[in-house]
């Protein structure tokens, strides 16, 4: 059913020795199926205009890393045959309220577009996008072929809008509503999906906050025999979770429920039984409300997982210690800071293959009034733990309350490889707590031996000699988020100067200004997008790089009237598509 | 510069030591000590250390980084379960019954709420789950601290699941001589 290229006549009939192929364009178009990235079909697209437009009839997949950076009717213009979509719209600050909400990226206009440019779209999978429920059933009634939904961190939507999808989208295969903000008006909306609707692999309603009809949902997941996906909200309960297990023991991924005290559970055998019936389990997530009474009957499933996500599960270390030693082949770790530094190093001593570890702060705003004094969490020590127990780990997020220059240089020491590296030491501007200086050692260690770093997000009491050591080392980086650091322009500039792939770069709260933003001018178009927020860059300054540059939308977001001459919070991002047209009252475009 | 910036560092270090009852992530009034948005332009209000009401806290929005569904899942969660994460486990017999169970004594809110649990729980053991089973013929008893067979629901709920230790529940004329009358 994919448009035909018609043999376009004049101009593309080229004599043979001009041409750089001497195949024909079918030939390269059933080639270039094969190439997947998009980088390298963007690649492809810069060889020659054949490639080019061979390139562009053979691609089923756009990612659009910044939904303004380019029209949906430039789309549909130059990439005929698209199936899937992949959008993502507001800054990432906009997920710590740095963004107001009426901010934008709304998915309509793009829907709009595409229900007559591709109306065999098969899937869907937006960020940080606005969803009305108009949108969403003008996209269940407009795409009768569609088949995966993916809504991560978008909002906009109410349970009415999932019940358009349930109802309409005959052939769906995924639904994924994950961390997304939705109005939550009941559980309905999983009643709606038809009884002859068997086509379901993956469904994931884990934040949902109101119960869905567990009878509905069981009698999907029976009939539903490809499913291999399946992330429940903490609404469903341990018995009914065995239920769900034992009616879908090919699960891939699981998200579970409430993993507490449930009277109605007839045993913790047949629990564990149905756990154990899961031979496939490489991914748990859920656990919400988990009392470790419980946790054992997970064990049996555990011994091929390779993430387990346990971000919302307060467990202790102990627990956590008698948990882990069944998920040997385990690669990545998600888990709150409640099982402190005892918890990590038990990680540290079981889980030798350990690529990925995120630690999430309990108690971030410190509410708990702690009686013994001190506040828990995870320190530098833990840290260390790890690092020395699993060599293989290149991807961080570690929230502490305290953390050390020397740990960090340790923790690089003993894992060069990493890729990610993101420490948040909360209290902010702290510096190193042994020895009262800055942190820029600690970041300066990080550049220095990791040498593949991609992505780096900074804490504590910074100089702009950490950012120095950031635009001399660290070449590979390409998004960089930075708050509360930094001295003087300085420190920008040397970023921008020195890190060449350099595609994102967020910051807030830091004492870079006009000198420091001009000084990127020739960069912001070989970069995403750039961020800044409470900073000292004026209006006057970003009107400058606005008129220099007129391929880059700089846009000013002013919520209070007061002030005229700072510019508080300053997007600018590379577009085709010229300034925006639906922009609120607030984004002033320059 | 430099001097108004080491001074705002200072501010929101010593600002993150005050108590607040405030919501987290939302910026404190403009009368308090607020770190960050205005640092780089007006001079930081000092003067107003002690105008600032004791309740805002100087919380600076979106710190730290933490995604606002997890904060809601947080905080939805600690209204469920108690805090500190440790249940209170205890054994409970049940005479006739072939195994003991064990209960979270937090999990329950009072008295009420643990004996349904218990009626649940042994239903399917209670002596081949006969009809005409009265519950009031028996009686739902706990050893204390001091290895002391009380009956459930003489003291506070409070104290007594800081002083229980196991329960029994016992049937028939053993229970006559702890029951009490009504």
């Amino acid at each position: 059913m994919a448009a035909k290229r018609k043999k376009e006549l004049e101009g593309e009939e080229k004599p043979q020795e001009n041409r750089i192929s001497t195949f024909p364009d079918e030939v390269l178009e059933r080639v270039l199926v094969f190439v997947k990235s998009h980088k390298d079909r963007s690649a492809v697209s810069l060889v020659c205009k054949d490639w080019y437009n061979a390139e562009r009839w053979s691609r089923t997949h756009v990612f659009i890393g910044n939904c303004y950076s380019v029209s949906p009717e430039m789309v549909a213009r130059r990439f005929p045959n698209i199936r899937s979509l992949t959008l993502k719209g507001k800054p990432r600050f906009y997920d710590f309220n740095l963004v107001p909400p009426e901010w934008g990226a709304d998915i309509h206009s793009w829907l709009v577009i595409f229900a007559l440019a591709y109306p065999f779209l098969e899937e869907l999978r937006l960020k940080r996008m606005t969803v009305t429920d108009d949108s969403l059933e003008y996209l269940a009634r407009s795409f009768p072929g569609f088949k995966a939904l993916s809504l991560v961190s978008c909002d906009g939507f109410s349970t009415n809008g999932l019940a358009s999808v349930a109802s309409y989208c005959r052939n769906l295969t995924e639904l994924d509503i994950q961390e997304s903000g939705i109005d939550d008006l009941g559980g309905s909306w999983l009643s709606c999906f038809p009884d002859n609707f068997t086509s379901l692999e993956a469904l994931n309603f884990a934040n949902l906050h109101s119960e869905v009809n567990f009878d509905s949902l069981e009698r999907l997941v029976a009939r539903c025999k490809s499913l291999r996906v399946l992330k429940v909200n903490k609404h469903v309960t341990l018995e009914q979770l065995r239920r769900l297990l034992i009616r879908a023991p090919q699960l891939m991924e699981l998200g579970t429920g409430s993993f507490s005290q449930d009277h109605k559970l007839r045993s913790d055998t047949e629990l564990e039984n149905a756990f154990s019936n899961c031979k496939n389990l490489h991914t748990i997530s859920g656990l919400w409300v988990v009392s470790s009474l419980y946790l054992p009957a997970l064990y049996p499933a555990c011994s091929n997982l390779t993430f387990l996500n346990l971000s919302y599960a307060p467990l202790q270390s102990t627990e956590l210690a008698k948990l882990l030693p069944s998920c040997p082949l385990l690669r990545r770790l998600w888990v709150l800071d409640t099982v402190e530094d005892k918890g990590l190093e038990a990680v540290g001593s079981s889980c030798r293959l350990l690529e990925e570890l995120r630690v999430f702060p309990a108690d971030p705003f410190d509410q708990e009034i702690m009686l013994e004094g001190g506040h828990s969490g995870v320190t530098e020590s833990g840290f260390i733990s790890v690092s020395e127990g699993c060599p293989n780990l290149h991807y961080v997020l570690y929230f502490c309350r305290q953390m050390t220059n020397v740990a960090v240089a340790t923790v690089v020491r003993n894992c060069p490889n990493f890729t990610h590296f993101r420490l948040c030491i909360m209290n902010m501007c702290q510096p190193d707590y042994l020895t009262n200086e800055p942190m820029d050692e600690a970041f300066g260690a990080v550049v220095k031996s990791c040498t593949k770093l991609r992505r780096l997000a900074v804490s504590g009491l910074l100089t702009d000699c950490a950012f120095e050591y950031i635009g001399t080392y660290a070449k590979n980086l390409e998004t960089l988020s930075v708050a509360f650091a930094g001295s003087s322009d300085r420190g920008m500039q040397c970023v921008l100067q020195g890190c060449p792939k350099l595609r994102k770069l967020e910051i807030r709260d830091s004492p870079f200004g006009n000198a420091a933003l001009l000084s990127g001018l020739e960069r912001y178009e070989s970069m995403r997008s750039l961020w800044m927020s409470a900073c000292k860059v004026t209006m006057s300054g970003c009107r400058l790089l606005a008129r220099e540059m007129p391929r880059l939308n700089v846009e000013v977001i002013k919520e209070d009237e007061g002030d005229d001459i700072q510019a508080e919070k300053v997007y600018v991002y590379r577009s085709v598509a010229g300034p925006r047209r639906d922009a609120p009252p607030f984004v002033l475009t320059l | 510069m430099e001097a108004i910036l080491d001074n705002f560092k200072f501010k929101a270090a010593r600002a993150l030591t005050e108590l607040t009852l405030g919501p987290p992530g939302v910026i404190a009034p403009e009368k308090s000590s607020v770190v960050g948005q205005k640092c780089n332009k007006r001079a930081l209000p000092e003067k107003n250390d002690g105008a600032t009401s004791p309740v805002a806290k100087a919380q600076v929005v979106g710190w730290p980084p933490v995604r606002a569904y997890r904060m809601n899942s947080f905080r939805a969660r600690k209204g469920e379960v108690d805090d500190d994460g440790c249940g209170i486990y205890v054994k409970v017999s049940m005479d006739g019954a072939p195994y003991l169970r064990k209960v979270d004594l937090k999990a329950y809110n009072g008295y009420k709420e643990l004996r349904g649990a218990l009626e649940d729980m042994f239903k399917c053991c209670s002596l081949g789950g006969e009809e005409g089973y009265d519950e009031s013929e028996y009686a739902i008893t706990y050893e204390d601290k001091d290895g002391d067979w009380m009956l459930v629901g003489d003291v506070p709920w409070g104290m007594f699941i800081s002083s229980c230790k196991r329960m029994r529940i016992m049937k028939g004329s053993e229970a006559r001589g702890l029951s009490s009358s009504a």
